[in-house]
């Protein structure tokens, strides 16, 4: 057995309205590269903050090599040996590859260039990274410069270095040779922690797999006992409860209704979406399921129009439709609540009063604003009927908690009474009480003839609301899944696709 | 009682510039108690007229208010500022001045009505508003660079439209405008600043403009799936303030009967600027207060007024002196006052509770 570097053990840590980690468990041991798996929300990101000192946390214990340790801030992590490179380079661009390496080390005002050069070499070298020490960073590709960054993290001496998501944005090659300058450091001794999205590179150079789990420890598990459509079916989480009742339910509504809201065919983006078709029914409720990246997001901002459409035939109510901006498609009756609330939902320094009524003014016209009274009303309706928790009306959004935020975006499309709404990740960040009532909406607003598109990264939670399943892999539509098919199990072979098709 | 909070939630952003007027209103009344006598006197064209400090302040501060309107919408919408205004007023003018005085340098009678003039000078100041605009939402131009353009060549480009020479308008019913409506005892630029001020406030009432800004200037990704169109909202504020520099540059050349293309509303880019910070709005936009703005922009104008009357202050110091009271208002509305402000508050209220206790 190896020795182990790092080891993180029962951490805990709640934000408002959220437990982030709960009794998390992780261990790093030397010369191992040890992936961190699960899906957004899981709690990935959490936990790396809380080892490198950006949050700290609630209860718990972190040791290294043995020795209990305190971490308070990320200069503490960095004395500690524990290093972080992030998925966007934090180096200077405009500064030489050597700079970068030994900027804010030294003791003293005054720098040796022609020694910091040379020692920048020797590490260059040593690591087989192709940089010249003087080299301007900008002038190298995107994974020279990650490797730089790895370069520098190395020679202040770390011991557990931690990748989040260094691949994300470099091509093939540069993958590789990261992952024989990853090897190398792990044949030098070095533990790593990587976390990535790619399931295909966790497999190629990691030796152990942790999963977590909506904040909780799922398992620690070696590669070769964890088969892909295992490491899914983890990070996916496997309670099947109550699925039986929710797909009599949604069958119902499929019989009881049959005329299209919208349609499209052969639809594609400038988000890199590729072709699909795609049409929904009143008082459908349907889900486009994949992983993260796999374009499920990309897929319904084209449907909306918030990223160029760049082919495609739509129909909406069955008449042809042009939908190039937002705007059109709230006119045929759409809406569409995005992924990522902070930056494309909420404005926040607004009150919330100005939220909920947003969308429905922008419909009503630039010359008929409503009457003080009449924003009033509205925002009281909703603010009762989705139960926001608000000291007023006046109060600016950004002041409300994530869940309370998602309320107040649900609730300015609600107002505009679309025929097709568009819900991305309406429950992400959000307690599971509150969970719940959302689900229950959805359904409720599918039974009064709306027709709903459900994304969320918990499977269980789009089972439990969504009647037909639309499966994403690359940017692709791989697979669609309806009534009987409508299973964990099934759902994950789809998007593991291949090997793991044929044998179902 | 929730109702008296929210209320003064709105009005808090208008304090600091209400007292920063106040206190050089205070200032004057302490060191000349006959500041701010008013006082009803016939002028040389034989009409009685208010005269006084204040209505000096007022006049004075016309151009400044009215240019104050455009510069808060351009900061709520685009985050920045459009430092052409003064250049543009130059164009506006050479404008005016071509279309009532052709190619003569004193014509004995206007060429055109005073209104096709007005019109022209208009139709200018917003063409060169639209330039910028589209520089800034189109070519996503940082405004202050975008509007660095129009600020360096628009002198020139004035001189060019003036015909190249600085002509002369003789003609009394242009010069009502910027002086005395006969009959009126109060002068026209206050009356005309007090349209502008009601235009916008009709128009924030009646249209959604404060909505639509406020939105584009704090999250335009957002505002943008909400089904508005950012680009035309960024471009649209450029063209208010258009409109507000021809109307400040129409009161400007009636003033003068004349343009100085090289020295007309000169630096009176960064005093519309100043307003803004002064009525307590954002320079990196979102929300507004036009009213603040405006309050900003007679604070200026009266401190100005007050100190050219301060014993030993002279024309080549008084940059000087105002920079020194600029100071001292800005720092008092910077966010670290304002936190340490609510925080000894804050104690305040502890102490007392414990007390009562």
């Amino acid at each position: 057995m190896k020795e182990t570097v790092l080891e993180m053990r029962n951490i805990s840590k709640e934000f408002p309205g959220v437990k982030a980690l709960q009794n998390v468990s992780f261990t790093l041991r030397e010369g191992e590269i040890h992936a961190l798996m699960g899906e957004n929300g899981a709690g990935k990101s959490t936990l790396i903050k809380v080892l490198t000192g950006v949050y700290s946390m609630d209860s718990g214990q972190i040791c290294l090599s043995g020795k209990p340790i305190k971490i308070k801030s990320p200069q503490d992590a960095q004395a500690f040996g524990i290093s972080t490179v992030y998925q966007e380079v934090t180096l200077c661009p405009n500064l030489t590859v050597a700079e970068n390496m030994f900027i804010g080390r030294g003791k003293y005002s005054f720098v040796k260039w022609a020694e910091m050069n040379r020692k920048a070499k020797m590490l260059l070298d040593n690591l087989g990274i192709p940089a010249k020490p003087a080299q301007q960073l900008a002038s190298c590709s995107l994974g020279v410069q990650q490797m730089v960054a790895i370069a520098r993290a190395v020679d202040m001496d770390c011991k557990a270095l931690i990748l989040d998501e260094p691949t994300s944005s470099l091509d093939e090659q540069e993958v590789v040779k990261l992952f024989s300058l990853m090897r190398d450091l792990r044949s030098r001794g070095v533990g790593i922690v990587f976390v990535t999205h790619f399931l295909e590179q966790v497999y190629e150079v990691c030796d152990k797999i942790t999963v977590l789990r909506s904040g909780e420890f799922v398992g620690e598990y070696s590669v070769e006992e964890l088969p892909r459509l295992d490491l899914i079916a983890k990070m996916m989480g496997k309670e099947l409860s109550s699925l039986s009742e929710i797909s009599e339910a949604a069958s119902m509504v499929h019989e009881s209704e049959s005329d299209f809201v919208y349609e499209a065919k052969n639809l594609s983006g400038s988000n890199g979406t590729k072709p699909f078709d795609f049409s929904i029914r009143r008082g459908e409720v349907n889900g486009f399921t994949g992983l993260l990246g796999s374009g499920r997001s990309e897929s319904v901002r084209t449907i909306f129009g918030a990223d160029k459409a760049l082919s495609g035939d739509i129909r909406v109510g069955g008449k042809p439709a042009r939908i190039a901006k937002p705007f059109d498609a709230m006119k045929a009756r759409i809406g569409y609540l995005p992924e990522d609330r902070k930056r494309d939902g909420i404005i926040a320094d607004l009150s919330v009063r100005d939220n909920i009524i947003m969308a429905l003014q922008v419909m009503r016209g630039a010359f008929r604003p409503f009457s003080k009274q009449e924003a009033e009303d509205f925002a009281t309706e909703y603010i009762e009927l989705l139960g926001i928790k608000t000291a007023s009306a006046d109060a600016p959004v950004g002041s409300l908690s994530g869940g309370n935020q998602q309320k107040v975006i649900l609730a300015r499309w609600l107002l505009t009474h679309p025929d097709y709404l568009i819900l991305d990740e309406p429950t992400r960040g959000i307690d599971i009480g509150t969970k719940v009532e959302i689900q229950k909406l959805v359904l409720r607003l599918a039974s009064e003839g709306m027709a709903i598109t459900f994304i969320s990264s918990e499977i269980e939670e789009m089972l439990r609301v969504c009647s037909r399943m639309i499966v994403m892999r690359d940017r692709n539509v791989v697979g669609e899944l309806t009534g009987s098919e409508l299973t964990q199990d099934k759902i994950m072979r789809t998007i593991a696709g291949g090997a793991a098709n044929a044998q179902a | 009682m929730p109702k008296r909070k929210a209320l003064m939630q709105r009005y808090a952003q208008l304090l600091i510039p209400l007292l920063s007027l106040l206190a050089v209103i205070v200032i004057n009344l302490i060191v000349n108690p006959a500041f701010f006598t008013l006082a009803l006197r016939v002028n040389n064209a034989g009409n009685s007229v208010f005269a006084g400090n204040i209505i000096s302040i007022l006049d004075n501060g016309s151009e400044l208010a009215i240019l104050a309107i455009g510069m808060t919408l351009v900061t709520a919408a685009t985050g920045g500022q459009d430092i052409s205004v003064g250049a543009n007023i130059a164009i506006a003018g050479g404008v005016v001045l071509r279309v009532l005085c052709g190619n003569e340098a004193a014509p004995a009678s206007l060429h055109a009505p005073i209104i096709v003039a007005f019109l022209a000078c208009c139709a200018v100041a917003m063409l060169f508003g639209a330039f910028n605009g589209m520089l800034v939402s189109v070519f996503k131009i940082q405004p202050m660079i975008a509007t660095l353009i129009l600020y360096t060549a628009g002198r020139s480009i004035g001189y060019w439209v003036g015909g190249g020479q600085i002509a002369k308008i003789s003609d009394p019913f242009f010069s009502y405008f910027g002086g005395f409506i006969p009959g009126v005892p109060i002068p026209t630029p206050i009356i005309i600043t007090i349209a502008c001020i009601a235009a916008i406030v009709l128009a924030l009432r009646f249209t959604t403009l404060r909505l639509y800004t406020q939105s584009v200037g704090i999250n335009e990704k957002s505002a943008r799936l909400n089904g508005l169109n950012p680009l035309w909202i960024k471009f649209l504020t450029f063209l208010i303030i258009g409109v507000c520099v021809a109307i400040s540059g129409f009161i400007k050349v009636s003033r003068m009967s004349t343009v100085n293309y090289s020295s007309i509303a000169q630096d009176i880019e960064m005093d519309a600027i100043l307003a803004v910070a002064i009525g307590g709005n954002a320079l990196g936009g979102g929300k507004f207060s036009i009213g603040g703005s405006i309050l900003g922009a007679y604070t200026i104008q009266a401190l100005m007024v007050t100190l050219y009357s301060m014993p030993g202050v002279t024309s080549e110091s008084i940059r000087f002196y105002k920079a020194l009271v600029i100071i001292l208002l800005v720092s008092i509305s910077s966010p670290v006052v304002k936190n340490g402000v609510s925080k000894i508050r804050m104690l305040r209220k502890k102490d007392i509770a414990r007390e009562v206790v």
